[in-house]
């Protein structure tokens, strides 16, 4: 089994990504360049984080239209798992295969922090090892991760169960102050309707490793790979 | 052609005699275009000229070391195989007129002379200076310089995990960027700049050369007057798009077995890559600008050969492996051009619109570059101590209060969260300790990292600040538990040409050579900024050293963060209490008179060694070195974290001495009551002082049964940035 990691020129968490799901699933882990038209056989395709085309116009909206996009454009409706974190989630949703959009984070500059988050919706092919409602510590790093929607696109949402993830403090609270970018909602990360593609700002490829002191990204590869055995 | 006038030359930083040389030389007048190549490499910033004489005699070797100082970055033996490549370099004067594209371009600099030696780069610190608070530039220049650090860091996936932030007045008009990178490569695979292979090609690669930066050493090599600001066009513009498609570019190429040679367009752009690259071959090289991809239209030999334009390196290629080369670089859409190739002639030949526009004698500008030895006067303060009834007459409790929340020693989360930290996924100690520790990545081994240096003590008396900065980045490796293997410097001083400043720059040489042979900690690299002054004040003498360390199984490694309740608290090394230079006399009193304290080079060593023993033995996992602001504040800074406090007794005749003195070589410690034995046995064999003072508890702090919350403390500590930038000024 392959997973296909897609590099963009600016892509930088392309390694990180592949190391975790070497160690954590039974994927192969395959760079596919921006340029190729169509990815290989594969069982899931991952957009990394990073500053794809130097995040300039708009993040991830140079990338979103990368020849190597119509393929994976194509293989996610036709309902292969798709994974896109970070500036990966933007690529998502400027392609149009995640609702909403991303935007400067209210306090204005980068922010790079643990954060909680908890599990809304763990019945889906990426949170399944999760227990409903747990409280998960899971890294972040962006400019650009205030999550918004106008309020037809964010009840669509809400009513088919999109939203996977939200900000929260360690005992579960969501609200205002446990919001560190100003998302909407406090919404973390969101899946499409059909429940394949699931865009994040956390990352969890940086919450693997025991070393670090931070795991709890784990079972979000584990989930991908007991969905895929 | 241009008439080559006296003005001409002395805008060009070159004094009549070293013009007189130039003249012998040449057995003529110099174009334009070669005044400006020998203004470049004569800068003090590429040739050292005030510096040369003392940096030469610091200690540069241990069995450790593979590269010393003299390539694009020092290069250090890690074992399994591979190597750290390292350095740290200045960009106050950009950072001051442009603070953002300044701090990101040196931050970019640096990275380039790290991965042009075949290293790729795992971890950036950064040192930064400014004003006091209250002066009218701080906060714009604070603000934008670590969005640009940010900026560049972040967008290049290079985890930025340590570094310091200070304010003092001596800094109003003159701030300091400070950027340090470390990279890992394997031991055979380092790349060089040493040029060889008459008739090899000179290949550009990377960015389009622009106008910007232009005569970027000169400025740097200048002081400041109230006109500074009309410079701003020579401040590079940095893009850090291209530098990760440059990095992964050489990164690709530099598997292969292609590159002959390779340095990075930095100051003084193509004129010292090109110059220096073939004099370290002693070989002649010859370029057609016309070959120079350009930005812009029509620009003279002269742009092109002064430009400082950013994301641009030089490499020397067998002429049958272009093409190989050139695939990759048109993968990564970067320009890649031949733009000359190298000579037997020892000369440097610049053609451009079909006429030659320089030819000079390449020993002419490397081994004829003036070196001075400057005449200088070490002055250090008097020996006035602290009069008592200035002393402050409240409970400890309430000074921890005040300083805690001071901007020189409050939290500085608020700089590091807007860095990256985590990209890589390797660090395995964050920012915000003594040193951080970056994994090698693969393997169970760690780098420490950290950047240090305490300007008031090299003021009072250079010889005493100079060992104490080398001691204390020594001593923040020790207290994770690594080795400490080599430093890298960044040497900011004021105008060389007045004796009391050449004193500074001496004292501190002599004060670190001293410390770098006890500790066996040599320099492998750095850099040297010069004429840090406006209107005639210069800033504190301030070298800053960025130490490299190993950790050979990240199993065993210590941090700062209180762990658990009813752990006995150690204070490992003496205690007398000196508060001259303190940051309690400095800022808490005004009083800035007196001699900072002493370091004893056997007792660092010896206090030092003895507490990496018991963190290797795993007798200790809690170890902070006793710095800035003193015991009392080392203590509450490992109490925020966890929210584990402590409770200490302290009967002393000067409470506040005792609990806010800087006396040298301390460590505090927390050590687990079934340990404790272990350890009071350990440091009485090897004969290292300590002390008892207490035991950690849940939530408080308490001093003599005086008693505050940790996380009212916490909230003060941590606020203090948002509150100073929130405030309309």
């Amino acid at each position: 089994m392959k997973a296909s990691i897609i590099v963009f020129p600016g892509s930088n968490c392309d390694r990180d990504i592949a190391v975790s799901i070497k160690k954590l699933t039974d994927l192969e882990p395959i760079m596919v360049w921006h340029k190729e038209t169509s990815i290989p056989d594969s069982d899931l395709i991952v957009i990394p984080g990073g500053f794809t085309f130097g995040d300039y116009l708009r993040c991830g909206s140079i990338a979103a239209n990368s020849p190597i996009m119509n393929d994976v454009i194509k293989k996610a409706t036709d309902g292969l798992p798709t994974l896109g974190i970070c500036n990966g989630f933007q690529i998502l949703t400027e392609s149009g295969l995640l609702p909403g959009t991303l935007i400067k984070n209210d306090c204005l500059s980068f922010l790079c922090k643990t954060v909680s988050i908890r599990v809304e919706n763990n019945e889906t092919n990426f949170s399944k090892k999760y227990k409903q409602n747990e409280v998960i510590n899971i890294p972040i790093a962006h400019n650009e991760g205030n999550f918004f929607a106008n309020e037809d696109t964010l009840k669509k949402i809400k009513d088919s169960n999109q939203i996977i993830f939200k900000y929260c403090n360690q005992n579960g609270e969501v609200n205002n102050e446990t919001n560190p970018n100003g998302s909407i909602e406090n919404i973390a990360g969101i899946t499409n309707e059909q429940g394949n593609v699931l865009g994040m700002m956390p990352h969890p490829e940086r919450a693997t490793c025991e070393i670090t002191k931070l795991s709890d990204g784990e079972n979000l590869f584990k989930s991908i790979s007991e969905f895929l055995l | 052609m241009i008439k080559i006038t006296k003005e001409i030359v002395e805008e060009h930083g070159i004094n009549s005699e070293e013009y007189d040389f130039i003249l012998k030389s040449l057995r003529r007048e110099p174009t334009i275009t070669e005044l400006g190549i020998f203004s470049a490499m004569w800068s003090e910033h590429c040739s050292y000229k005030s510096s040369k004489y003392w940096l030469s005699q610091l200690p540069t070797k241990n069995e450790f070391v593979i590269q010393g100082p003299g390539e694009n970055a020092g290069v250090i033996d890690i074992g399994d195989g591979y190597a750290a490549v390292f350095k740290m370099e200045s960009h106050n004067h950009p950072s001051f007129i442009e603070p953002y594209q300044g701090a990101a371009t040196g931050v970019g600099g640096i990275l380039r002379d790290v991965f042009t030696m075949g290293a790729r780069p795992v971890a950036l610190l950064n040192s930064i200076r400014f004003g006091e608070t209250s002066h009218e530039k701080t906060k714009h220049l604070l603000t934008g310089v670590v969005s640009g650090i940010g900026g560049y860091g972040n967008c290049m996936g290079i985890p930025t995990v340590g570094g310091e932030v200070e304010f003092n007045s001596s800094y109003n008009d003159n701030i300091l960027v400070n950027a340090m990178c470390v990279g890992i490569a394997k031991k055979n695979k380092i790349f060089y700049s040493k040029a060889s292979g008459i008739g090899n090609s000179v290949v550009y690669v990377g960015s389009k050369t622009g106008r910007d930066g232009i005569h970027g050493a000169t400025m740097a090599s200048a002081e400041f007057d109230e006109n500074s600001e009309e410079k701003r066009p020579t401040v590079q513009v940095g893009d850090p798009f291209s530098e990760k498609l440059l990095l992964e570019a050489c990164m690709e190429l530099m598997k292969m077995d292609v590159i002959v040679a390779i340095q990075d367009m930095g100051a003084a752009g193509l004129t010292s890559s090109a110059v220096e690259m073939a004099g370290k071959g002693n070989l002649g090289i010859e370029l057609d600008l016309d070959k120079v991809p350009c930005r812009e239209d029509k620009m003279s030999a002269y742009e092109i050969m002064l430009s400082e334009s950013q994301e641009r390196m030089l490499m020397i290629l067998e002429p049958d492996k272009e093409s190989i080369a050139k695939e990759i670089f048109e993968k990564w859409e970067l320009d890649f051009s031949v733009i000359g190739k190298l000579t037997d002639t020892n000369r440097l030949i610049i053609n451009h619109q079909k006429e030659i526009k320089a030819d000079i004698i390449l020993d002419i500008l490397e081994k004829g570059a003036p070196s001075y030895k400057r005449p200088y006067e070490i002055n250090i303060f008097d020996d006035e101590d602290i009069k008592e009834d200035t002393l402050i007459n409240e409970n400890p409790i309430s000074i921890l209060k005040k300083m805690i929340s001071s901007p020189n020693l409050c939290s500085r989360k608020w700089v590091w969260e807007q860095y990256d930290h985590m990209v890589m996924t390797d660090t395995v100690l964050l920012p915000g300790g003594d040193s951080a520790i970056i994994r090698v990545h693969g393997t169970n081994k760690g780098l420490s990292v950290t950047s240090d240096s305490t300007p008031r003590y090299c003021a009072s008396d250079p010889y005493e600040g100079g060992k104490q900065a080398v001691a204390e980045a020594w001593r923040n490796l020790i207290s994770v538990g690594s080795l400490p293997i080599a430093i890298t410097d960044c040497m900011n001083f004021g105008n060389p040409e007045k004796k009391e400043i050449m004193g500074q720059f001496a004292g501190v040489i002599k004060g670190m050579i001293e410390a770098c042979n006890t500790l066996n900690f040599p320099v492998v690299s750095g850099n040297v900024s010069l004429y840090n002054e406006t209107n005639g004040k210069g800033i504190n003498p301030t070298p800053v050293i960025g130490g490299v360390g190993v950790v050979e199984n990240l199993d065993v490694f210590s941090d700062q963060n209180l762990k658990r309740k009813d752990d006995f608290i150690l204070i490992i090394g003496k205690t007398t209490g000196h508060l001259t230079q303190s940051i309690y006399a400095n800022e808490l009193l005004n009083d800035k008179k007196g001699l900072p304290p002493k370091v004893n080079l056997d007792e660092e060593l010896k206090n030092g060694l003895a507490l990496r023993e018991l963190i290797n033995k795993k007798f200790i996992d809690t170890s902070h070195d006793i710095s800035d602001g003193g015991l009392l504040i080392a203590l509450t800074e490992m109490s925020m974290k966890n929210l584990i406090g402590f409770n200490i007794n302290v009967e002393k005749d000067n409470l506040n001495s005792y609990l806010f003195g800087e006396d040298q070589a301390r460590y505090a410690v927390a050590v687990e009551k079934h340990k404790i034995e272990d350890v009071r046995l350990l440091l009485n064999e090897k004969n290292v002082f300590f002390e008892e003072i207490g035991r950690t508890c849940n939530n408080e702090i308490i001093i003599n049964n005086k008693k505050i919350n940790i996380l009212e403390l916490k909230k003060i500590y941590e606020n203090w940035f948002n509150n100073y930038l929130s405030k309309a000024s």
